[in-house]
């Protein structure tokens, strides 16, 4: 069954973009990520042109995180405190991204910043991931414990930098400079990549502040819930890109798909939930890399630039 | 003075008669599309529109040696199109040089009713802009002398052909009768919408004899143009039903899903 979409104008099969909105729902219900870096390139490989799919997938990610910020609110797992100073870091980093995207575009290299940054970040992040995901099923074989226990008064020195501030529902005492700044590049990111930056911030907040895996899912829900939603409103009145047949579409099969995997989720052991999630942000870097690396074999690209639209 | 005058305007008359004789001894061309409108629904997945086509002769008009040609070439919406090419730097491959080609069709299908070369020279051809090639050529005898420019163009057509957007069917008019021709011209799902031109062409020897132009639009109706022009005329509003739509299924799958 085909359905046209009226503003990416063009027929695409409901059947397919169902599914494939399922299976990245239950990706970003196992692992608390928006799923836009895995939708955004799979939709513009669908032949969907590379700003609707951008601005789309916005509506897709605002929506699905909804459910997720609804789910942990009532599971009081969900820091609106730590949520706040994020949100607010986002949205200066977002306008920052938003002025580099326009410079790049306008410079005709855009396209090389988006694969550049995929490459990088995600076999940077991807990594890095791995790296401690599988010191840590070692230490497990060895009979220790997966990671060393947080000990009373021992914290990184990025923590003890001046303006700290209490948060509660994290177990959290912590400058709010640095929390602020990873905010910002998050916000830049997302904004240049069309992301909701679910996936840097979730290991972010994990690794440099040590705050509890449920809570850093619900709270990084939120932020990309409040970003996103403004992201959408902004494409939508700068370059009418939303196309609102195909969120809706990408919605359904996004929060079905979310359920499933926010109940895997809880089969899953930590350990290996780790492991998973770096497997899957690595490969998206390599996708990349294969772009950048191979010889293409068909050189040329014939684009409408978008004002001539 | 006076007599200077009179055999003028004598040269004018039989110059005038001679003209009237020659356009009643050639062709006329007749041509019919089957709908002028493709709508855009919500099924849409592409459409066929057929070109009809009559060639009439009367009882002054010359014997032709050859058989008859017919060509016909569809224009859809003018866009500026940017063609760019990937080169390597270093070990990585980024565009790195584009052309613009400004004005041109994102639409072009060419149907013949047998193949151009046999018609007719390459030189005529290229000249009367006859073919996917030619058609958007610009007008005159002129060579190319930037070879870059030919790539370029080469490869627009190329990639806008795998899109199915550009198309040559070198048989794709079938004449019914002697005089009585038709051509389908398939729209795919992917062109865009605006008003297209269908120019015909009657060819014998590889000579013009006759030609007509006709046109068609694809446009969006019903819940489609409603959504598109919607998006165009109120953003903000749209922007608004738009996340208001996602909140609420968000929403709403919390709810159904909700156990505890």
């Amino acid at each position: 069954m085909q359905i046209y979409l009226p503003i990416a104008e063009l027929p695409i099969s409901v059947l397919m973009v169902l599914g494939l909105s399922g299976a990245v729902g239950f990706i970003s219900g196992l692992f608390g990520v928006g799923g836009g870096f895995l939708l955004t390139p799979l939709l513009i490989f669908l032949d969907i042109p590379p700003a609707v799919a951008v601005a789309t997938v916005a509506a897709q990610v605002a929506g699905s995180s909804m459910t997720g910020v609804l789910t942990y609110l009532r599971r009081r797992a969900l820091d609106l405190k730590l949520g706040g100073v994020l949100v607010s870091g986002g949205i200066l980093g977002t306008v920052l991204g938003v002025l580099f995207f326009n410079t790049m575009r306008r410079l005709g290299q855009l396209e090389l910043v988006i694969t550049l940054s995929y490459v990088t970040l995600f076999s940077i992040i991807g990594g890095l991931m791995l790296y401690d995901a599988l010191r840590a099923l070692m230490r497990v074989r060895a009979g220790k414990p997966a990671r060393l226990k947080r000990r009373g008064g021992m914290h990184p020195w990025w923590m003890g930098l001046p303006m700290r501030m209490r948060f509660h529902r994290s177990g959290l005492y912590c400058s709010v400079i640095p929390i602020a700044l990873l905010a910002i590049v998050i916000g830049f990111i997302g904004a240049v990549l069309g992301v909701g930056g679910g996936f840097i911030l979730v290991p972010g907040l994990i690794y440099f502040f040590r705050i509890p895996t449920a809570v850093v899912v619900g709270t990084s829900l939120f932020q990309i819930l409040v970003t996103m939603t403004g992201a959408t409103l902004l494409h939508a009145v700068t370059n009418q890109s939303v196309d609102i047949v195909l969120a809706t579409l990408l919605l359904i099969g996004g929060v079905i798909g979310a359920q499933f995997g926010g109940r895997a989720a809880r089969n899953l052991n930590v350990e290996s939930f780790r492991l998973l999630l770096a497997l899957l942000i690595l490969s998206v870097g390599m996708r990349f890399a294969v772009e950048l690396f191979v010889p293409p074999s068909e050189p040329f690209s014939v684009v409408v630039p978008e004002s001539a639209r | 003075m006076k007599r200077f005058t009179a055999l003028f305007s004598a040269l004018l008359a039989i110059l005038c008669t001679w003209l009237g004789a020659t356009s009643a001894r050639a062709e006329t061309l007749i041509a019919a599309m089957s709908a002028h409108q493709v709508q855009i629904t919500s099924n849409y997945t592409g459409s066929q529109l057929t070109v009809f086509g009559l060639v009439e002769r009367d009882g002054r008009t010359v014997a032709r040696s050859g058989p008859y040609d017919i060509i016909i070439t569809v224009r859809g919406p003018r866009r500026m199109l940017l063609v760019r090419e990937k080169e390597q730097l270093g070990p990585i491959w980024i565009n790195r040089t584009q052309r613009r080609f400004p004005d041109s069709p994102v639409f072009l299908h060419v149907a013949s009713s047998r193949p151009i070369g046999e018609m007719m020279s390459p030189e005529s051809a290229q000249r009367d802009r006859v073919g996917l090639a030619n058609a958007e050529r610009a007008p005159g005898n002129w060579i190319d002398l930037d070879p870059g420019s030919v790539r370029f163009r080469d490869s627009l057509v190329r990639i806008m052909q795998a899109k199915d957007l550009y198309g040559y069917d070198e048989r794709g008019v079938t004449f019914l009768s002697n005089s009585l021709f038709s051509a389908p011209v398939d729209i795919p799902a992917t062109a865009p919408t605006g008003s297209y031109t269908v120019d015909i062409v009657l060819y014998s020897g590889g000579v013009p004899l006759a030609r007509q132009q006709t046109n068609f639009e694809v446009v969006k109706t019903g819940i489609e143009q409603r959504l598109a022009s919607g998006a165009y005329d109120w953003p903000l509003l749209y922007g608004l039903a738009a996340v208001l739509l996602a909140l609420l299924l968000g929403w709403g799958a919390s709810v159904v899903f909700r156990r505890d």
